[in-house]
């Protein structure tokens, strides 16, 4: 079970912008489905993935890029041929 | 030769959201032929939007993969397609721009999360369509609205430019009025792509084939069990039937692992989804962060205003179960049903040709009538379990039910996406 103190919790964590109107149904609904999501205690079998393929990835190397005004168009507040972003500190 | 087409049709069923009135077109097998694109997957110069008020405006500086090739074939870019919000839902009610309305019945949803792009092709606007599958996007609303749809082996068409929501399950495919013209369309967006790392270097060029006499069925149970509509079951027995009459053999098979793919399912689509969707952060594109507060009180905002409830939900779905202490009770566990179910579909596959039952459980709901999330993921049950073992899946139509289309899912091995094409092919021509 979950609470809505934790469900509140959750949604900080991943920025999910919760209002607290919307705290009681999200409760209400993850309870349902975490409790639907428990049968997976029940599984059985061996952890260990057999992989026939692997990703491949190309090599490291510098390649031509888009244009500095393409990357920046649709950024909303630019400033200096940079992306302002709120303020981290 | 190469020119414009002149594209106007009236939308009555909200199948579009953005729609390209004059759209170049060039040399190649599709040439002037009009194809509808998903709207989450990027077009160069035309918005795109994942039907989601994040990316309102955004416009991408770059085509997908699949759109480079639709264009070297000569396509003509016909417009955007709604959808469920970042590909979140069973039914294109999601969309932050209004639900798209099943051609057959208007009362009834036309699927999801690729609606759009089905209604479209139902309704005749286009005759094919790209959508994406990432556990039954396309498959749904091809057997909702009674057209056909194939979501290819994971692998074999590239993903790049596709705006990812869950990557190892999600993948681009083809949609159309017709097996022969999803045949063609595959033909033209599958291959390799250095730029997609999981994309493989199967290209398929291939021809239908309507004979398969000697062809051997796996039928499982689980595809006939409980929450299974009997009059879809037995609509989609008698297309079994039909294929048996063609020289098919049938043998009843088990996939025990079934019991669990939803869970596991939705445990990692909403893990890969807290970690995908947390780009939008309305910095680099998106509705404007104000850049006078705080990172996190931003972001917040920012997300509040620009996701739907139910991508919000997903999201802090994916972040609980991969937070501490959680992990290997619901990612770790997830991942061990997964892998059972691929090794289900490779033991069974090892002994028959191709796999074969509904696509959907019933046929199209109303419009609201899954207003509980739970009961709308659960009606994901019989196609989210080719998105876990990354085998191709066709949904081809196979008559009605209470007067609605009914889709038979033809499931095959890995790279075998030729082998459920000509099945279908084969059923499509003996009952049309």
């Amino acid at each position: 079970m979950v609470s809505e103190h934790d469900v509140r919790h959750i949604a900080g964590l991943a920025d999910a912008g919760i209002s607290p109107e919307e705290l009681g149904t999200f409760t209400h609904q993850f309870n349902a489905i975490l409790e639907y999501f428990d049968m997976l205690d029940r599984v059985k079998g061996d952890p260990a993935v057999e992989r026939e393929l692997y990703n491949v990835m190309r090599e490291d190397e510098v390649e031509p890029a888009l244009p500095q005004d393409e990357v920046l168009r649709n950024a909303a507040a630019k400033e200096d041929g940079f992306i302002r972003a709120p303020r981290v500190m | 030769m190469a020119g414009t087409i002149d594209f106007a049709p009236e939308d009555r069923f909200n199948a579009f959201l953005a729609i390209c009135d004059q759209p170049q077109y060039g040399d190649g097998p599709l040439a002037g032929i009009p194809v509808a694109v998903k709207d989450n997957i990027s077009t160069q110069g035309i918005e795109t939007t994942c039907a989601s008020k994040i990316l309102k405006g955004y416009v991408p500086p770059y085509d997908a993969h699949a759109v480079t090739l639709l264009k070297n074939a000569g396509a003509a870019i016909a417009g955007k397609t709604n959808m469920d919000e970042f590909g979140m839902g069973t039914t294109t009610e999601n969309s932050a721009f209004g639900p798209t309305l099943n051609p057959c019945d208007t009362g009834r949803v036309p699927g999801g999360s690729s609606g759009g792009s089905a209604a479209a092709i139902a309704a005749g606007m286009v005759r094919m369509a790209l959508g994406t599958d990432t556990g039954g996007s396309i498959r749904c609303p091809a057997a909702f609205c009674g057209i056909v749809g194939l979501k290819p082996t994971y692998g074999r068409v590239s993903r790049y430019g596709l705006i990812a929501y869950a990557n190892s399950l999600e993948g681009i495919g083809p949609m159309g009025r017709t097996v022969s013209d999803v045949n063609t369309l595959m033909g033209v967006i599958a291959g390799h792509d250095r730029r997609d790392s999981t994309s493989q270097d199967r290209p398929y060029a291939h021809t239908p084939d309507a004979a398969i006499k000697g062809l051997k069925i796996g039928i499982p149970e689980e595809y006939f069990g409980a929450g299974v509509d009997p009059e879809v079951a037995a609509k989609v027995r008698t297309a079994i039937g039909k294929l048996e009459e063609l020289g098919a053999t049938t043998v009843p098979c088990s996939i025990p692992s079934m019991e669990f793919a939803l869970a596991a399912y939705y445990v990692t689509c909403t893990c890969e989804a807290s970690s995908n969707l947390a780009r939008f952060d309305g910095v680099r594109y998106g509705p404007a962060a104000d850049t006078r507060k705080s990172w996190h009180e931003a972001f917040q905002e920012v997300r509040r205003a620009g996701f739907g409830t139910e991508v919000r939900r997903r999201i802090m779905l994916g972040t609980f179960a991969l937070s501490s202490g959680y992990y290997g009770k619901y990612y770790a566990k997830a991942q061990v049903a997964r892998e059972n179910v691929r090794k289900d579909f490779l033991r069974i596959l090892a002994d028959v040709d191709v796999i074969a039952g509904p696509t959907m459980p019933t046929v199209a709901f109303r419009l609201g009538e899954k207003s509980d999330p739970l009961s709308m993921y659960l009606a994901d049950i019989l196609t989210v379990p080719a998105n876990l073992a990354g085998i191709p899946s066709i949904s081809v139509p196979c008559g009605k039910a209470g007067g609605m289309p009914v889709g038979l899912q033809i499931m095959g091995r890995h790279f075998a996406d030729e082998r459920v094409v000509d099945v279908a092919y084969a059923y499509e021509q003996a009952v049309s």
